[in-house]
């Protein structure tokens, strides 16, 4: 029986939202405060779903452990206590949440093969949070 | 269609172990879940209704009998108990919690009279959850 198994995970990062190709005054009325050339930082809490069958044996989805590996290895390492606007994933994009969300969702769908990936949610503050599922609908 | 749903919290205590693995293999794979003294989480059970509104009472479902059926088959059965023990489906399925969204969702389905089950989202922590759609 194929069953979705979704696990949180906490990290915190810095950024800027600007865009070189907009005038300073565009970019001041497109990202407000956010545009603040020195940045400013947010917790951010990553919900990685995957799905799957239940495996009969181990009664799992997937093993934790794997997907806590991967997890650690690919994205925490790469984006926690980090300027998101210097790494490479995004220092030629806008380091959004939106674009965040697309760029973790392709490390993984790249990347982890025990279960498969059905979406990326990331909430940037307890008021927002955004919702990434590759080109495929998000199931509620 | 409007979707409805009801939460619940329970208590309860449990191991993971296949009986067909060797020792070894069920610490490698369950690690410090495979303790056959049991640990214990506080679980958090939501159960979405889906239906049509009733036009005479304006409910999806009667809050009251979904309750009642909440507590006679998941709680009564599941609060405060040793999974692998004392509940029945787990004597010989592991109690992991892909396992208990589906043990639910075979508990409830039946008894639910006027809507219909959509999802049991089951949370182990804060940090891990499940959701079973009743999907082969």
């Amino acid at each position: 029986m194929k069953a979705h198994l979704t696990r949180r995970y906490m990290f915190s990062a810095s950024h800027r939202l600007h865009n070189d190709a907009m005038s300073e005054a565009e970019n001041k009325a497109t990202y407000g405060k956010c545009n603040n050339p020195y940045g400013h930082g947010h917790n951010y809490a990553l919900e990685i779903t995957v799905s799957g069958p239940v495996d009969e044996s181990s009664g799992m989805v997937c093993n934790l452990t794997d997907l806590d590996a991967f997890v650690e290895r690919e994205i925490l390492e790469r984006f926690h206590l980090q300027n998101l606007n210097t790494v490479p994933e995004l220092d030629q994009t806008v380091p959004t949440t939106e674009n965040l969300s697309a760029s973790i969702y392709d490390i993984l769908q790249r990347g982890f093969t025990p279960a498969h990936l059905e979406k990326v949610r990331i909430q940037e503050t307890m008021m927002n949070s955004f919702e990434y599922a590759g080109t495929n609908e998000i199931r509620k | 269609m409007i979707y409805l749903t009801r939460k619940a919290e329970f208590a309860a205590s449990h191991y993971y172990h296949n009986p067909e693995f060797t020792p070894e293999e069920n610490q490698r794979i369950f690690g410090k879940c495979n303790n056959p003294n049991g640990h214990g989480h506080n679980y958090t059970l939501e159960v979405t209704v889906k239906g049509e509104v009733d036009p005479r009472s304006g409910f999806v479902v009667d809050l009251k009998q979904l309750k009642e059926v909440l507590n006679r088959e998941v709680l009564d059965a599941m609060d405060h108990r040793f999974l692998n023990k004392e509940v029945p489906e787990f004597f010989t399925r592991i109690p992991t919690t892909e396992n208990l969204a589906i043990s639910i969702w075979q508990r409830l389905a039946p008894k639910l009279k006027t809507a219909q089950l959509h999802r049991v989202r089951v949370y182990e922590t804060s940090d891990l959850f499940v959701d079973f759609y009743g999907e082969a």
